[in-house]
């Protein structure tokens, strides 16, 4: 306990950190959200007009001590465009993204797991080869043209599946959530799958090398029960360290997914707030995501100690 | 965050109930409301701000439109009708103007619309607006008489009374609640209570994806046919939902399996793809189309040299561009006058410099005018394909005329911003940039895209007080025949002085299921009248 306590600590200098850094880097780089929002034909004196009024013709120190403020009670702050504040739109968006990554990752682990084990299995034989050939094909297709590809079988031609958009099963019920977010899940997964699998892969081969497996199999333990109980908890450190990144990665990462997809996720509004110069909520976003990333990180740490009984914090 | 954590462990809990609550609904692919008739459009663009005022976006503009009224609008002739306005009176000098609003408006809220609303509405607009501006500038006074009748003093003569107040682009004067319109004109309002055709629920409203319009059963149409933006504004259809899609091949295939019914501005080269599906028409709706722009900066070398000016124009064509950026003909035309062709003011004069298009001619000018080398700086919108291409293309005409071109890459928000720079080029200043304007925008002189005056102009900032004695003289000019003939004078001081470059006239096409009837043709997307 005192060792989640310090680390949920230690992430308030990180935190603090990222915010001075996010500050200072979008207001280092070109543009300025007034010229985006006084649109094509306003004069430079309407832009200075909404410069002073959105509080951007302020100094920077005070600009950011304004921010800091806010911060410090809980309010990430305001969407220049929309003006809303940024905690209702990433509660807005938080959803989609958040099931379309635990989608994924369940696919992921469904899919990888078995076959990086069973590679590692018949390591050097056909099958072997076959899911190494899909780890590499997996890591070399780019996500849109697969989603394109994926569109065009499921959605155009059998119309089994819907072209876009994302359906809550919270409101939509669960099959119309299912028939939404397969393609996006099975076009997302795919990488993962390649990138899990060999892992597995790689860390099932080493444990299946150690004395204790040869101990086992010498007591007449079946293959079976020596890949579950022995080989697979021993290598599942790295595999979990893996799978925690991936997750993190892809809640900020969804971008094209999201995108050839229609789905109103976090990575959309990401984009849509760099391309449109919304300061107040790539600040506020990339603060979430910096915290999304502590905590993932500190569930990682914590698991190792249930999968590993030697490690102790 | 705490907030975020919050309301996702609600939105969950809440979903967990409807779930064991739900029984079968689980099960279920029917949709909430699944008998209401719902028109799907793919707006052109993200709805990012929500107050048609505070921003000239279109996409604004089209959703004021959905729930605002305004007093007056023009017609598919360009003839400005009365619209919230009942009957009017102007006095013989034009200098005292009476309106008297129709039976039966109400607002969203159930309340009556009243010529205090409307006072209050003018006066917001007016602020921002350049047409509003050059109007509240000859206001004397504004006054509501009683609750249905407003009245104009006019301190000085103003010819576009009606024009203005029922000008149909961007900022439109639409009217609001009194409350709302004291709102200062630079801050968004926070209140969307309109007296429109649709109601409109912020709560509803996803930024970067879904904005959902409700009928409003209040509304009273006028009795006249819908025509352009005038005329009876009638919804067919208990909702309208603009979804937007980031991606264009998305868009296209969500229309084409029917997920959508209507996409507003499909990219050009899709709509062949389109038209080849029985179920699907793809036309023109707008018949002004947009007008491609070059723009010089008038303030920096080399530009700020009339004569090199005209020699880049006439190394240019319309074609080249319209070619390289649209592609199919049967979507542009080239179009010489400044002022959309086919319009009251569309003229002739002095055009013949934007037809040259001969390198030799364009060489010669060049050095006659002096040109010593210096480099021309591009600005070129890599995320909006059409001013990308139309940037290349310009690099490509003007090196080959003997021109030092460097093209510098950007996205559109960093160019809105530079390009407000007077600075030199080496402090981020720039020599040209493209971008179009819809035809509605600039059919006649008063359009801030013929200012000549370098103070409060538009980005380039070309001096000409021939063309602004000229735009003063239009805003109280009389008749037909004395604006067009300000308008020859506009249109001669723009080509002799090369004010910009005129890139030729296209049509972006709208894309529907055929089930979807009644589309008013317009310069603006309007969703009344539209039945599926």
């Amino acid at each position: 306990m005192f060792y989640v306590i310090k680390r949920i600590l230690a992430t308030i200098p990180v935190m603090v950190v990222v915010a001075l850094f996010v500050f200072c880097i979008i207001r280092l780089g070109p543009g300025d959200p007034a010229s985006v929002i006084a649109g094509d034909y306003a004069t430079a004196e309407d832009i200075q007009e909404i410069r002073i009024k959105l509080g951007l013709a302020d100094p920077i120190p005070v600009q950011m001590g304004k921010w800091f403020v806010q911060l410090a009670s809980g309010d990430l702050g305001k969407s220049y465009h929309s003006n809303m504040q940024v905690t209702k739109l990433i509660s807005q968006r938080l959803e989609p993204t958040l099931l379309l990554a635990v989608t994924t990752i369940l696919l992921t682990v469904f899919v990888a797991i078995p076959l990086g084990t069973l590679a590692a299995y018949k390591a050097g034989s056909w099958v072997d080869k076959f899911v190494m050939i899909f780890s590499v094909a997996g890591f070399s297709i780019p996500v849109f043209v697969l989603g394109y590809i994926l569109v065009y079988i499921f959605a155009m031609e059998l119309r089994w599946l819907p072209v876009q958009g994302y359906r809550s099963p919270f409101e939509h019920g669960f099959l119309l959530f299912l028939k939404h977010i397969t393609m996006p899940a099975v076009t997302l997964s795919v990488i993962y799958i390649a990138l899990i699998s060999r892992m597995t892969r790689a860390s099932v081969v080493e444990v299946l090398n150690e004395d204790y497996v040869r101990t086992a199999r010498a007591k007449g333990q079946s293959e079976f029960k020596i890949l579950l109980r022995h080989a697979l908890p021993n290598a599942a450190v790295p595999i979990v360290t893996v799978l925690g990144i991936s997750i993190a990665l892809m809640i900020g990462g969804v971008v094209v997914t999201e995108s050839v997809y229609n789905i109103p996720g976090l990575g959309r509004l990401v984009l849509d707030a760099v391309l449109s110069r919304d300061y107040g909520v790539i600040q506020g976003l990339i603060l979430f995501f910096s915290f999304i990333y502590i905590f993932i990180n500190l569930l990682i740490d914590l698991s190792y100690t249930l999968i590993d009984p030697r490690i102790r914090y | 965050m705490f907030n975020i954590l919050t309301n996702v462990r609600g939105q969950i809990v809440g979903g967990l109930t409807a779930l064991l609550m739900g029984g079968m609904s689980v099960f279920s692919f029917a949709q909430a409301g699944g008998h209401e008739s719902v028109l799907r459009v793919i707006p052109h663009a993200d709805l990012k701000n929500l107050d048609p005022i505070w921003t000239t976006a279109y996409i604004s503009r089209n959703h004021g439109y959905l729930i605002y009224d305004t007093l007056f609008a023009m017609d598919s002739d360009f003839n400005v009708q009365p619209q919230m306005v009942d009957t009017y009176t102007k006095s013989d000098d034009g200098m005292n103007w009476s309106f008297t609003l129709r039976d039966g408006l109400t607002w969203h809220n159930g309340d009556a619309v009243t010529a205090a609303d409307c006072v209050a509405s003018l006066a917001r607009w007016g602020k921002r607006d350049g047409m509003g501006q050059a109007l509240m500038t000859a206001m004397g006074s504004m006054t509501a008489v009683d609750d249905k009748t407003f009245t104009f003093e006019l301190a000085k003569p103003f010819g576009l009374v009606l024009e203005s107040i029922g000008k149909i682009s961007s900022n439109v004067p639409f009217m609001m609640p009194a409350s709302v319109a004291a709102t200062d004109a630079f801050e968004q309002i926070t209140d969307f209570t309109g007296s429109g055709p649709f109601m409109f629920s912020k709560d509803d409203w996803v930024p970067g994806s879904t904005v959902e319009y409700t009928k409003f059963d209040g509304y009273n149409p006028r009795s006249e046919p819908a025509s352009a933006a005038a005329g009876g504004k009638l919804a067919l259809v208990d909702k309208v939902i603009w979804t937007y899609f980031p991606d264009q091949m998305t868009a296209m295939n969500a229309l084409q399996t029917g997920e959508v019914d209507f996409f507003e501005s499909p990219a050009n080269d899709l709509a062949p793809l389109m038209s080849a599906n029985p179920d699907i028409t793809v036309e023109v709706n707008d018949p002004l189309g947009n007008i491609g722009f070059l723009r010089f900066n008038h303030v920096l070398p080399p530009f700020d040299n009339v004569e090199i000016r005209r020699a880049a124009l006439m190394a240019v064509k319309q074609e080249d561009y319209l070619a390289a950026a649209v592609g199919d003909q049967a979507y542009w035309s080239t179009c010489y006058s400044v002022f959309p062709c086919g319009t009251p003011m569309a003229t002739d004069i002095a055009n013949d410099i934007i037809q040259v298009a001969d390198t030799d001619k364009a060489k010669a000018a060049l050095t006659a005018a002096g040109y010593d080398g210096t480099p021309v700086i591009i600005m070129q919108p890599t995320d909006i394909p059409v001013l990308s291409n139309f940037s290349l293309v310009t690099a490509q005409k003007l090196r080959e005329a003997g021109f030092t071109v460097e093209v510098q890459a950007m996205d559109w928000s960093t160019l809105t911003s530079r390009r407000a720079k007077r600075d030199p080029v080496s402090e981020g200043g720039w020599n040209i940039f493209h971008t179009w304007w819809i035809g509605a925008d600039i059919m006649n002189p008063t359009s801030i895209a013929f200012s000549g005056n370098p103070d409060a102009g538009w980005f380039g900032w070309p001096t000409d007080p021939v063309s602004e004695a000229a735009r003063t003289k239009f805003f109280v000019a009389g008749s037909l025949a004395e604006q067009q003939e300000l308008s020859s004078i506009v249109q001669n001081q723009a080509w002799t002085n090369a004010f910009s470059g005129h890139l030729g006239q296209f049509f972006s096409p709208v894309a529907y299921r055929n089930n979807v009837k009644g589309l008013i043709k317009s310069p603006v997307q309007f969703f009344w009248n539209i039945s599926k």
